[in-house]
């Protein structure tokens, strides 16, 4: 009854109302109204589970909402699928792209959505021409003949972008655009996402990087717990206020590291080689140390051979040449064993594939790397008892949000899981705490608990390795700062007077500065097509 | 503090009702084929004739002291290679050797006792079984030892591997063990090391000591999967080869000891049979145990517990079906099909969701995930 339906003044372009979805015990959507007017950028923030997911995907057909009624253009729409969604010109671009990528940018962009010579055969030239087209318009010039699998990840992006756009979509909705990005292509694709709105085309972003909302947002919904909690401009909100709304008590931002105190050496690593699962060399002579009592951090663009250097340091990987030692022990060869057993703790950056069983209980995950031992069995006999009694410690301690400590942890959440990783790996006695992207995709409330364990960590006087792609983490946390480029530690920084710029250009560039207009993220070699203009 | 048994009840209901619901739809899809094919036989109508072909199996299987001996000594070697089975499906492994794995301790243990045909029952008995259980474990420590050092998919290797054991059996019972003055191809019996029966002595029904092993061994692999932690390492294993290696497990000797430990217990399976039922090895062994195998593993939905139920079930077919043939006049064919449907149900299990609205809950594929995440998905080296 507030806004006059009809196209009257400006009428939104998309306008959800009411919306409410409940699954057996959750109202994951209760009574949500979103409005995204033409050519407006419209943030939606909220901590993971908070609705954002479910919103979207009623949104695109995937789940039919228990009440309320979505209006397209004024006109209330009923969207039966996928496919209707896209006909009508809203489309979505996954957080994980889903491209193929042994196939060109055109086919990519054509699957789906087959532009037909005639009844049997693709017209190819005219997708070509299009393509060309949309990417002059909205300033990326992409080779329409590129293969995708060659393409760096800024760049696969746009594909997935122009993909929705070769669709006409009117109605963009991007599920953590910047996740994956360095801040130089976050600032290209922002670029990109303003002439998009310039042109008429309206943008939902779902993020949970309260500066970048900040940045590129028009307008910012904030949702919690299923309900819209409040809506702002950005000139009359700031990060901490977002913050509270979205986690409904005051979050401290930035974490409070304090002082360190290191120590001694305790991890050196020397001209380590390490070669990837096909062989090729991807750590190239690193050399560094971790003091007792320090956090290290690692930044660099994801794919620079970080994953590689941890897993050689766990012992998941044998290193091809060079040296690590740990204290006085040499744990070159270790295995991952061997690496738990010298007080080697890892929270690895992919959860599902390394981390954790998803199947199994709760409890059996919490003392997945420790089962062998006691108390948690004897002679080659679990103690179920002891597993439980470490269980429920675990959940009271790291706040581990679950019924039970029974149920598959593949239902728990993101940010749950990861406590329950974090509980594992640093409750124990350890050495070396070894932390691979601890708070990708994790809501600010988790970040900061996983944050303040990790600075308290270091007090008790572990040495810390944090790798992450988010400059911001490696920055807020390390008191020294390695720059990883194309497998070399280009740079060891002090980590509290680092600028942000500074270490950004040195892992976009590796510091051998070229010109202004190298490619982004240059890991993947040829990542350039067509005008990579900065 | 009350216990709560929503959670473990519904949990219950969803492992049990995928396999009811395909057993269910077996039987009637069972009974429309005998519907259908029982005019074009005896050219008239009947519309009884499942009805009575299901109450022969059940009288056949379950109605009588002879029944029931007969369905358990059917259901041991399915319950025993179903483990085999089932213990491969926990570590992420589809073997498809029990049948090979049986055939070669049916084949050692035959040796075996006919070489100690004379001496005491103690001896023989004790030895044969030995043989029998050593020769299964050889036959699946080849495929686990291909699969962890070379890669080499199990699925392939076992297939493999049941054609060479047939060859192999055929060879030593048409040469070296072939008896003297039989009237055909077979080994020598094996007299002394024939397992005493303990039921219906000299009727027909008798029931081996052989069959009391399941009440040994069923408890066993249950506590090594749940109690011990070699059984959490090849659960993990199974479930997620990667989250092993971060564990410090080693997948390669848990993939080696999950089909070694398998091929122990097909090939007991075959000793069994060999010792208590036959008395000698044919050079043509009659069976498909390995394969009915499969589907009681799957059945049982790789659970120990599971297993024994569902070998159970299909023992009763089988012991049922003499009867079923005297009374109904339904070929014991028929149990075969009955058998091809529910396998072909527990795969195709959306059909069994969508007509009995089972919801898929998230617990429930896991635990199929883990048996169909080894073929096809190609998880290649461990």
């Amino acid at each position: 009854m507030t806004s006059s339906p009809g196209p009257t003044v400006t009428a939104p372009a998309l306008e959800m109302r009411g919306i409410t979805k409940r699954y057996p015990g959750v109202i994951a959507n209760d009574r949500i109204d979103l409005t995204v007017r033409p050519g407006e950028i419209h943030a939606l923030l909220g901590e993971n589970g908070a609705g954002k997911s479910t919103l979207m995907n009623i949104l695109y057909g995937l789940t039919r909402p228990d009440e309320g009624e979505i209006l397209l253009d004024g006109e209330p729409i009923t969207i039966k699928g996928p496919s209707d969604a896209i006909a009508r010109g809203i489309s979505m671009v996954h957080q994980h792209f889903m491209l193929v990528p042994v196939l060109n940018v055109a086919d990519n962009i054509l699957l789906g959505a087959e532009t037909m010579a005639n009844r049997v055969f693709l017209d190819r030239d005219e997708a070509r021409r299009r393509i060309r087209e949309l990417g002059q318009r909205f300033g990326f010039e992409i080779d329409p003949d590129e293969t995708v699998g060659r393409l760096s990840v800024g760049w696969q992006q746009r594909v997935e972008i122009l993909k929705a756009l070769y669709r006409e979509a009117r109605i963009l909705v991007l599920d953590e655009p910047t996740a994956v990005l360095t801040p130089q292509e976050t600032k290209e694709i922002f670029a990109v996402l303003r002439r998009l709105a310039a042109e008429g085309h309206s943008i939902i972003f779902i993020s949970h990087k309260l500066y970048e909302v900040l940045e590129i947002a028009d307008r910012i919904t904030v949702i919690r717990r299923g309900r819209v909690v409040g809506e702002r401009l950005p000139a009359e909100t700031n990060e901490e206020d977002l913050a509270e709304l979205m986690v409904g008590r005051e979050v401290q931002l930035v974490a409070d590291r304090g002082e360190s105190h290191p120590a001694g050496v305790l991890l050196s690593v020397e001209s380590l080689d390490v070669g990837d699962d096909r062989g090729r060399e991807v750590v190239h002579g690193i050399s560094f140390e971790v003091r007792a009592g320090e956090i290290f951090g690692i930044a660099g663009v994801a794919g620079n051979g970080q994953d590689e250097l941890v897993e050689a340091i766990t012992g998941l990987r044998r290193p091809a040449a060079g040296r690590i030692r740990l204290g006085a022990d040499d744990v070159t060869m270790a295995d991952p064993r061997q690496a738990h057993e010298h007080g080697i703790s890892f929270v690895p950056a992919d959860r599902h594939r390394f981390g954790m069983v998803t199947s199994f209980a709760l409890a059996d995950n919490l003392v997945l790397t420790d089962y062998y031992a006691p108390p948690y069995a004897r002679r080659g006999v679990r103690d179920d008892a002891a597993i439980a009694a470490r269980a429920e410690e675990a959940i009271r301690e790291f706040d581990i949000r679950t019924p039970s400590a029974t149920v598959t942890a593949g239902t728990l959440s993101g940010g749950n899981q990861q406590k329950m990783v974090v509980a594992r790996e640093f409750d124990r006695d350890l050495r070396l705490l070894v932390l691979d992207q601890p708070t990708r995709g994790l809501d600010v409330g988790s970040v900061e608990f996983i944050h303040r364990q990790t600075v308290r960590k270091r007090d008790a006087g572990t040495a810390v390795l944090l790798v992450s792609a988010e400059l911001d983490e490696v920055l807020e946390l390390s008191d020294r700062i390695g720059v990883m480029y194309r497998g070399r530690m280009v740079a060891i920084l002090d980590g509290p007077t680092a600028s942000r710029e500074h270490v950004g250009l040195l892992m976009a560039t590796g510091g051998q500065e070229t010109s202004p207009g190298a490619p982004q993220g240059a890991a993947v070699p040829g990542s350039a097509p067509g005008g990579t203009r900065a | 503090m009350r216990i709560d048994l929503r959670v473990p009840l519904a949990r219950a209901r969803g492992l049990i009702a995928l396999p009811a619901g395909a057993i269910l739809l077996a039987f009637i899809v069972g009974a429309v084929v005998m519907l259908v094919s029982s005019p074009l036989v005896t050219g008239h109508f009947d519309p009884s004739l499942p009805l009575r072909t299901y109450a022969a199996i059940v009288e056949g299987s379950l109605l009588s002291v002879n029944a029931l001996v007969d369905t358990v000594v059917a259901a041991t070697p399915l319950i025993l290679v179903g483990l085999a089975v089932g213990l491969g499906f926990k570590a992420g492994l589809f073997n498809i050797g029990g049948q090979g794995q049986f055939l070669m301790g049916a084949v050692a243990s035959a040796a075996a006792g006919a070489a100690l045909a004379h001496e005491s029952p103690i001896v023989a008995i004790t030895l044969s079984v030995v043989a029998g259980v050593v020769a299964g474990a050889a036959y699946g420590f080849i495929p686990g030892l291909l699969k962890a050092y070379t890669g080499a998919h199990e699925v392939v290797t076992t297939i493999m591997l049941n054609y060479v054991g047939i060859q192999v059996i055929s060879y030593l019972i048409t040469g070296p063990l072939r008896a003297q003055g039989a009237s055909f191809a077979r080994s020598p019996d094996v007299q002394n090391a024939e397992l005493p029966a303990f039921l219906n002595v000299g009727t027909g029904h008798e029931a081996h000591i052989g069959i009391l092993v399941i009440l040994v061994v069923v408890p066993a692999i249950s506590w090594l999967l749940y109690r011990s932690t070699t059984g959490f390492e090849i659960r993990t294993v199974g479930a997620n080869p990667d989250a092993a290696r971060y564990a410090g497990m080693q997948p390669r000797r848990l993939v080696i000891l999950s089909l070694t430990v398998g091929g122990m217990l097909a090939g007991l399976a075959g000793a069994i049979e060999i010792l208590g039922v036959s008395g000698y090895m044919p050079a043509a062994y009659a069976t498909n145990v390995g394969f009915d195998a499969i589907t009681v593993a799957l059945l049982g939905r790789a659970t120990p517990g599971g297993i024994f139920f569902s070998g159970l079930l299909l023992g009763a077919l089988r012991a049922g079906a003499p009867l079923m043939q005297v009374k109904a006049g339904v070929p014991v064919q028929m149990i075969d099909l009955l058998q091809g449907i529910i396998l072909f149900f527990l795969t195709a299990d959306v059909i069994v969701r969508y007509v009995f609205r089972v919801k898929a809950a998230r617990a429930k594929l896991d635990e199929l995930q883990t048996v169909t995440r080894s073929y096809g998905s190609g998880t290649g080296k461990p």
